[in-house]
């Protein structure tokens, strides 16, 4: 394929721009931010899942040296609710609902003295009963979770139903179906939340804060300004280095809108930090499902119909948790060729805590359920599973029942890709067992947003250096190398000559936020159209001096020149300098909004979401200890088609990183709630993959170069960890023939499944 | 308050610290130093880890004052004072071993103990000295890569 070839810059293997500043100490974290003058503020939490306050005395905690103010929920405004559903205020009122209730917040000049004074605030509760199961809580009988809201079901327009799923099903040779439950994960984020808020003299808000959605953040931090009264001011989001993100900063949390208060009220920086436990406890999980499948296929094995229902625990408050149905959707009608397709998701207050984005947003949720029940398919219709999988496979130009338009696909080839490194139906020795499981995903944009653009600002100074300002966010994912790899390549400079400056509202354009894996797709074709604007202006430059047309003229290695003749050439800063410094002189400037050509889903759930789509194939070898019913993974191999490469360091590092992260879910991360209450909020009891536990991950790479992307590429954030789960859960039953369907697939689970399977035979 | 001295990257220090500081504290909130990270507080992470007499430690579980007459080496103290990067750090960039940054100083010290007492660590003893370091971005591939060239090119005459 001809645009596939060799270029300078991009599809090299450049290290992270800030990975020496890492490697040496000096990244600046938000915990490593003090700013002069600046306080501590503290949260106090809820001591119920479910309890009325009746009353909040602060007078001993107010009269501690060093207290400068304390706020509980009568100091909110009442139009301060974060969230899209607009349910949670920063500071509860009345009522607490979870454990992770914010009931007070202090400022004090040192963390020790803020922390002292949460112990002296005293309140009063009255426990209610607590209604922890989303099914129960369906129930007309069930308490309710807010009074207000009369039901425990969210209003939220999560159905669809393509074809006629009941004719289909009829007329099936062959059908499955099945019950899958997915617990709550979290991200455990190496660097802990944190935010610093102040305002100046002017009431006008700069606030340093963990987030992947700077606009978007700062548009919450408007309104809440506006709800306490303070309009028509500026707000600065401003994102230090963070310590990963994972999806968990998609949405603002209570701690920045309470920084934001007490900043306000003491008027002093307000610094909240968090520690690891809080971070367990008062950040936002995945969200939890319980999925009822039901899959059929005719004689031949293809597909008929893909039938879903969902309940998801929504907990006591909404956030984007709740929305993870809308890109449910994409693997339920879209991994595959199935015509006949139905789902419903219903979201249920309970008073658990509320999920969040994470890595993949609903995807490696339906995809356990959809992966795992065509392996159930592909045996009892007597298919081999890889056969089964290729079969229906999606293809380059095929428009999906949701109407997702496939532009470029390399389904089969990820397949072919794992099957080369792994004989997935191969023979095999006692307790060794393969499987495989596909995945789609947004890979050119998602708009689930009113707008899914990216802004660019490049200017170019006297000595070829370039500044690109970009709404588009780093958080070590390298969106920053993307697009100075990008940029470089355009421009015919290499990636030292590009600065990018990233995550300050003040100087960076618009964008929707570093989610659904579209930084290099969006925030790459925003940076690709600046550079392209101010290329154009540099060859009618050159082609002056030149006498020559632009056409003619080739950028390169700094370099700016006719090929083949040796008397027309010069250097790139030569040039901008004469173009600088003449009459009429030109500085090279240009700006760029990229808003990607993909639709919103309609009241039919119909709508092409994103540009271009990513598509995938994971293999997997384990070895199931039937003692023990331990499962070791011996082998992995994770074929993604990423359009092009523009960095493979980098790529194969999301995929690396997101492959464990996906093993983590199937095998052993769980967030343990009893009643509401966390009970392993720490690193010894939420079981993480270490090194000890790390594999040799083997990772094709599949390069079918989409048109629309920057250089052909697409997004790659996220596939890594989205059919990670159902390829461990078909390994296993093709290890042992116990077929697990509630993640995780701990030794016990897989231990009870086997006595199970022995006592029935 | 105690006085307290000890060897910190080759410097010799005095300090006066109070009995509860632990030394993570004293070197982030006290002296500045921000390269070692706090991941849980709890040594549970690794992300505070710092080498105090060749051994790779907690620095949030250890005492500032059980640092008197100690030699400590932090991340700061690693890059030679040209600005030449230690060979465990360059490999660290070079190999993909950093993406969000924040477990990398306690990675690579961990890693700078190994290699100090035994060179010719195998796989599986790196592992082991990375046990007790969290990471949430690589999945320890790349990581472990790095080790593993910053290895070879020690043994080859790099300088440690």
């Amino acid at each position: 394929m001809n645009e596939l070839k060799e270029l300078s810059i991009v599809g090299k293997r450049i290290p992270k721009l800030d990975a020496a500043k890492k490697a040496m100490g000096r990244a600046e974290y938000i915990q490593d931010i003090k700013l002069p003058g600046m306080v501590y503020g503290k949260i106090l939490y809820s001591k119920y899942a479910h309890a009325n306050i009746v009353k909040i005395d602060t007078s001993r905690a107010k009269a501690l040296p060093g207290v400068l103010c304390i706020l509980t929920g009568d100091d909110v405004p009442k139009k301060m609710k974060m969230g899209f559903y607009k349910d949670n205020p920063p500071l509860k009122k009345g009522k607490v609902c979870s454990f992770r209730d914010e009931v007070a917040a202090v400022a004090a000049t040192t963390p020790e003295i803020a922390k002292k004074a949460l112990d002296m605030i005293e309140i009063q509760y009255e426990e209610l009963p607590g209604i922890f199961d989303p099914e129960k809580a369906m129930q007309p009988d069930s308490p309710l979770v807010h009074d207000y809201h009369k039901t425990n079901v969210l209003n939220l327009p999560w159905k669809l139903h393509y074809g006629d799923v009941e004719k289909a099903e009829k007329e099936s040779a062959f059908v499955v179906e099945e019950r899958f439950t997915t617990q709550w994960v979290t991200h455990c984020c190496l660097g802990t939340s944190g935010a610093i808020a102040l305002f100046d003299s002017n009431n006008n808000l700069t606030i340093h804060t963990n987030t992947q959605i700077p606009s978007l953040a700062q548009k919450d931090f408007l309104e809440s300004l506006k709800a306490m009264g303070i309009e028509n001011k500026r707000v600065r989001v401003i994102k230090p280095i963070i310590g990963g993100g994972f999806g968990s900063k998609l949405d603002s949390y209570a701690y920045e809108h309470v920084a934001i208060l007490l900043a306000h009220a003491c008027r002093r920086p307000v610094k909240i930090q968090f520690d690891r436990v809080e971070e367990f406890k008062a950040t936002s999980t995945r969200q939890p499902t319980i999925i009822y499948i039901k899959q059929g296929c005719d004689k031949n094995g293809k597909l008929t119909f893909r039938d879903m229902r969902m309940v998801l625990d929504n907990g006591a408050y909404t956030s984007w948790g709740a929305t993870t149905p809308s890109v449910m959707m994409m693997p339920i009608t879209s991994l595959y060729r199935v015509e006949n397709v139905r789902y419903e998701a219903k979201c249920v207050y309970t008073n658990n805590t509320y999920s969040q984005a994470f890595r993949g947003y609903g995807n490696p949720q339906a995809t356990f359920a959809i992966e795992s029940t065509l392996d159930m398919l592909a045996e009892k219709a007597g298919i081999d599973r890889v056969q089964i999988r290729r079969l229906n496979r999606n293809q380059p130009g095929d428009v999906t029942p949701q109407g997702f338009k496939i532009s470029s696909c390399g389904l089969s080839e990820c397949i072919d890709a794992v099957e080369k490194e792994m004989v997935i139906n191969g023979p095999k020795e006692k307790g060794i067992g393969y499987g495989i499981a596909s995945l789609i995903h947004v890979g050119g944009g998602a708009r689930i947003y009113k707008s899914d653009g990216c802004g660019a600002i490049l200017k170019m100074d006297d000595y070829g250096k370039v500044d690109i300002f970009t709404g588009g966010t780093d958080m070590g994912q390298g969106m920053d190398n993307i697009t100075a790899q990008i940029v470089a390549e355009e421009l015919g400079l290499l990636v030292e000559d590009i600065n990018v400056v990233h995550s300050d509202t003040d100087v960076c354009p618009w964008d929707v936020g570093a989610h659904a894996s579209r930084s290099t797709f969006v925030a790459g074709n925003a940076a690709l159209g600046a550079a392209k604007k101010v290329k154009a202006v540099i060859l009618e430059e050159a082609a002056k001096t030149f006498g020559v047309s632009p056409d003619q003229i080739v950028m390169k290695a700094r370099n700016i020149f006719v090929p083949g003749d040796a008397e027309k050439t010069m250097t790139i800063d030569k040039l901008l300098r004469k173009v600088h410094f003449s009459p009429q002189g030109k500085m090279l400037m240009a700006d760029y909004f990229y808003d990607p050509d993909n639709e919103n889903m309609g009241k039919d759930m119909k709508g092409n979401m994103s540009v271009t789509y990513a598509f995938g194939a994971h293999g997997v070898k384990v070895k199931v200890d039937e003692e023990t019913g331990k499962v070791t993974v011996l082998d992995y191999v994770a074929a993604h088609d990423v359009g092009r490469a523009i960095n493979p360091l980098l790529l194969e590092g999301q995929v690396y990183g997101g492959v464990l992260m996906g093993l983590g879910y199937a095998l052993t991360e769980e967030v343990v709630v009893r009643d509401g209450k966390t009970m392993n909020a720490n690193f010894r009891d939420y079981k993480l993959f270490t090194a000890k536990d790390a594999i040799k991950i083997k990772a094709p790479v599949v390069e079918t170069y989409d048109e629309f992307g920057p250089f052909g590429a697409k997004g790659i954030g996220e596939p890594g960890c989205v059919p990670t789960a159902p390829a461990i859960a078909n390994a296993v039953y093709d290890a042992v023939g116990v077929r697990i369907t509630t993640l995780p697939i701990t030794p016990e689970k897989v231990l009870a499944a086997l006595m199970e399977k022995k006592k029935n035979h | 308050m105690t006085i307290i001295n000890f060897k910190l990257n080759g410097d010799q220090i005095e300090y006066e610290i109070k009995d509860h500081w632990t030394l993570l504290h004293l070197l982030r909130e006290e002296m500045g130093l921000i390269g070692t990270k706090e991941g849980c507080g709890n040594g549970e992470c690794g992300a505070c880890t710092v080498i105090v007499d060749k051994l790779a430690i907690n620095s949030c579980l250890y005492l500032a004052v059980d640092a008197d007459r100690k030699t400590i080496e932090t991340i700061e103290g690693l890059a030679s004072t040209d600005g030449k990067l230690h060979p465990l750090q360059q490999s660290f960039v070079d190999n993909g071993g950093i993406q969000c940054g924040f477990c990398s100083p306690g990675m690579i010290m961990s890693s700078k103990a190994l290699l100090d007492s035994n060179p010719n660590a195998s796989e599986e003893e790196v592992k082991h000295a990375l046990a007790g370091n969290i990471c949430r971005c690589t999945g320890y591939v790349q990581i472990l890569e790095s080790v593993e060239a910053a290895k070879k090119h020690m043994a080859g005459g790099g300088q440690s």
